[in-house]
C-alpha cells in the first residue's frame, strides 16, 4: 500500500523519532509515588545547561524520577528496539515472516540458565557481590544457540535454513526438559521462575542498562549494515549467490549479531513476548518490505512500543505490578490477528 | 562486450555425472542456445556459470578464469536468470531492480547516484517507469519477466545466462521477451547463454545450438544442422517432421502416430 505512492520515509523516521521521545516523557512522568507528572517535564528542562527553571520538585522527588523510572524506561526501550530490530533480522534471514527472536534456543537457554541459578540459591536473597542471574542466563542463552548453529549447520547441506529450524526446536525441547525437571525437584523456586519467564523492568536499575549497552549496541549496528544485503536475499539463496552475495557469511553474522542482542535483553528482562513479531510487521504495513526501512524503523517503534506498554504494567494493577510480558502479549495477540485478516483481504 | 569460455567443465551430484567435459567458445556478443531432454544437463552448466554448483574445469570471460571464490566479481560479469525466479510479491518494482545493482555497491554501502542513475535507464528501457512503486504482486506474468531481466541489465554484465526464460509466457509474450533480449544483445553486446525447450523458437534467435544428452555436449552447429529429425528422433525420441521456411527458418512439428 504505501511503496505504491512516493516515498515517505523522512516522514516515517520523523514521526517515529517523535514517538519514542513522547513515550519515553510520558515513562518518567507516570509512576505511583514522586511528583506532581506536570513538574517532571519542568524539571527536565531545568536539567539542561544554562536554563534555569523553577519546577518545585524536590531533592527526594527527583531521585525517584531519575534512580527509580529512568531507568526503567531507559531500559524498556532497549530492550523493545533490541527485540524488534532482531525479530525483523531474524525473519529476513530465515525467510519467514512468524519468526520471533526467541528463535534457535535463546529463551529457552536463558530460561535453563536462570533456573540454574534460582534453584541453586533457592529463596535466599544472593549474597553474591555481582548478581549471577543475568550472567546466567546470557550464558544459557549463548550455549543454547550455539549448540542449535553447530548442529543444525553441520547436517544440512541443502536446504540449511530449514535444518537450523528444526534444531533450534530440539535443543528448546531438551533445556525445557531439563529445566522441568530441576523445577519439579525443586518446588519452592516455582514463583521466581514464573516471574522471571513473564518478563519484568520493575528491578531495572543503570547498572542493567550498563550491563547490556555494549552488546545491544553492536548488535544493533551490525544488523543496521545488513538492512541492504537483507534485502537481496529475499529472493532466496540462489539468487542471492548469482547476485554477488555470500550468503553463508551473511546469514552466520546477522543470526549472531540477533542472538547476541536478544540474549543480552533477556538475561536483564525475562522474556517479553510479542515485540519481536508484532514491531517489525506493524512497520511493513506502514513503510513497505524493504529491510532498508524495516530494520531502523523497527528500533525507533520497538522502543516506543515497550516504553508504551510499560506504562499500564506500572498503574495497572497498583500497588502490585502486572508483567510486561502480559501486557505485550494482550495487545499483541489481538492486533496480531487484525494484521493477519487485513494481510489476507489485500490478497 | 566479452567472450565467454567453458573449458572441461564436469559437474556431479552426489557423485552422479549431470555434465561431462562440456566445451565451448562463444565469441561477444553471440546467442548460444542449450537444448535437449529434460535432465540432459542444460540448466546445471548455466547454474554452475552462475556459481550455483560446483563443477570442476574452467568457465573464462574474455580469457579470464571466473574465481570460484568470488561471488561477487563473478555477478560484476555474470547476470543469471532462473526458470522460476522467486520474486517477493510485497516489494516494488524499483526495489526489485535495484537487486541487479548489488555486486556494484560495498558491502555495507546504500545504493549510490550512479546506481540509480543506471536503474532509471534500465527501467525506462524495458518500459517499467511507471510500475515503478508497484508491487511486484501486481504485475502480469509477461511484466515480470521484463522485470527479471530488468534486474539482470541492471547488473551491467556483459554476460547474460536464461534458464528457459519463456516457459511460463503465452506466445505473444514469449516473442516480446526474446525480442527484447535480441535488441539488448544487440545493442550492449551482451553474450547469452540460454537453454530453451521450444526447439522452433531457440532455431529462431539463438546464432548457435548445442544438443545436450545425458551430460554431453552431442550435436553443435546452426539451427539447419542440428534440428534434424533423425537427431530429434535419437535424442528426444520423438517423432517429428522439420519443416525449412524459404527464410532459413527451421520449424519443428511433432507427428502424431495413429492417424484417423
Amino acid at each position: 500500500m504505501s511503496t505504491q505512492g512516493r516515498d515517505h520515509s523522512v516522514l516515517w523516521f520523523s514521526l517515529s523519532g517523535l514517538l519514542v521521545v513522547c513515550a519515553m516523557l510520558f515513562g518518567v512522568m507516570i509512576g505511583p509515588a514522586g511528583p506532581t507528572w506536570w513538574r517532571i517535564p519542568l524539571e527536565l528542562i531545568n536539567r539542561l545547561p544554562l536554563i534555569s527553571v523553577d519546577s518545585g520538585v524536590s531533592k527526594v522527588d527527583w531521585n525517584i524520577v531519575w534512580m527509580i523510572r529512568a531507568p526503567r524506561v531507559v531500559l524498556a526501550a532497549i530492550v523493545g528496539a533490541t527485540l524488534s530490530v532482531s525479530g525483523a533480522s531474524y525473519q529476513g534471514v530465515f525467510r519467514n515472516p512468524l519468526v520471533d527472536p526467541y528463535l534457535l534456543g535463546v529463551a529457552s537457554g536463558a530460561g535453563l540458565g536462570a533456573t540454574l541459578v534460582f534453584a541453586f540459591r533457592g529463596n535466599e536473597p544472593s549474597t553474591w557481590l555481582i548478581d549471577p542471574l543475568p550472567l546466567a542466563s546470557f550464558c544459557g542463552a549463548l550455549i543454547a544457540v550455539f549448540i542449535t548453529y553447530t548442529v543444525g549447520t553441520s547436517f544440512g547441506r541443502t536446504r540449511s535454513t530449514v535444518t537450523l529450524v528444526l534444531a533450534g526446536v530440539a535443543v528448546t525441547s531438551l533445556t525445557t526438559a531439563i529445566q522441568t525437571f530441576i523445577l519439579q525437584r525443586n518446588n519452592d523456586v516455582i514463583r521466581q521462575v514464573f516471574s522471571w519467564v513473564l518478563g519484568r523492568l520493575s528491578s531495572a536499575t543503570w547498572g542493567d542498562v550498563r550491563l547490556v549497552l555494549p552488546y545491544v549496541v553492536i548488535s544493533t549496528v551490525v544488523l543496521l549494515l545488513h538492512r541492504r544485503l537483507l534485502d537481496v536475499l529475499r529472493v532466496g539463496d540462489d539468487e542471492a549467490i548469482a547476485l554477488g552475495v555470500n550468503i553463508r557469511r551473511v546469514r552466520l553474522t546477522v543470526v549472531l549479531a540477533a542472538t547476541l542482542g536478544t540474549a543480552a535483553v533477556v538475561a536483564v528482562s525475562g522474556l517479553i513476548g510479542f515485540v519481536g513479531i508484532i514491531v517489525p510487521h506493524a512497520v511493513r504495513l506502514i513503510a513497505g518490505s524493504s529491510y532498508r526501512k524495516v530494520l531502523p524503523l523497527s528500533v525507533l517503534l520497538g522502543a516506543a512500543f515497550l516504553v508504551a506498554a510499560d506504562i499500564p504494567s506500572r498503574i495497572l494493577a497498583d500497588p502490585a505490578e502486572t508483567p510486561i510480558g502480559v501486557i505485550t502479549a494482550f495487545f499483541g495477540a489481538p492486533f496480531f490477528l487484525i494484521l493477519l485478516r487485513t494481510r489476507k483481504n489485500e490478497s | 562486450m566479452s567472450t565467454l569460455g567453458f573449458c572441461e567443465m564436469t559437474i556431479s551430484y552426489d557423485g552422479v555425472c549431470a555434465v561431462n567435459s562440456f566445451n565451448n567458445i562463444l565469441y561477444s556478443g553471440e546467442w548460444l542456445c542449450l537444448i535437449g531432454p529434460n535432465g540432459a544437463g542444460k540448466s546445471s552448466v548455466l547454474r554452475a556459470a552462475a556459481g550455483l554448483v560446483k563443477y570442476s574445469g574452467s568457465v573464462a570471460i574474455d580469457q579470464k578464469e571466473i574465481p570460484t571464490t568470488s561471488a561477487r566479481w563473478r555477478a560484476q560479469h555474470i547476470a543469471y536468470v532462473p526458470q522460476t525466479p522467486l520474486m517477493p510479491e510485497d516489494m516494488s518494482v524499483y526495489e526489485y531492480v535495484l537487486l541487479g545493482r548489488n555486486p556494484h555497491i560495498k558491502h555495507f554501502a546504500s545504493e549510490s547516484a550512479h546506481d540509480k542513475l543506471v536503474i532509471e535507464k534500465v527501467l525506462t528501457r524495458l518500459d517499467l517507469t511507471r510500475f515503478s512503486y508497484r508491487l511486484v504482486g501486481t504485475l502480469s506474468g509477461g511484466e515480470r519477466q521484463r522485470l527479471v531481466i530488468a534486474r539482470a541489465l541492471a547488473q551491467e554484465a556483459p554476460v547474460l545466462l536464461l534458464d528457459e526464460p519463456t516457459s511460463a509466457l503465452d506466445i505473444g509474450h514469449q516473442q516480446h521477451a526474446l525480442e527484447l533480449v535480441d535488441t539488448l544483445r544487440r545493442e550492449n553486446g551482451l553474450t547469452v547463454v540460454s537453454a530453451m525447450h521450444d526447439l522452433t523458437l531457440a532455431g529462431l534467435y539463438a546464432d548457435r545450438l548445442v544438443l545436450m544428452h545425458q551430460g554431453v555436449c552431442v550435436a553443435s552447429g546452426s539451427a539447419q544442422s542440428v534440428l534434424r529429425s533423425e537427431i530429434l528422433a535419437e535424442f528426444y525420441g520423438v517423432s517429428a517432421r522439420v519443416h525449412h521456411e524459404p527464410d532459413g527458418t527451421v520449424v519443428v512439428i511433432p507427428k502424431r502416430s495413429t492417424s484417423n
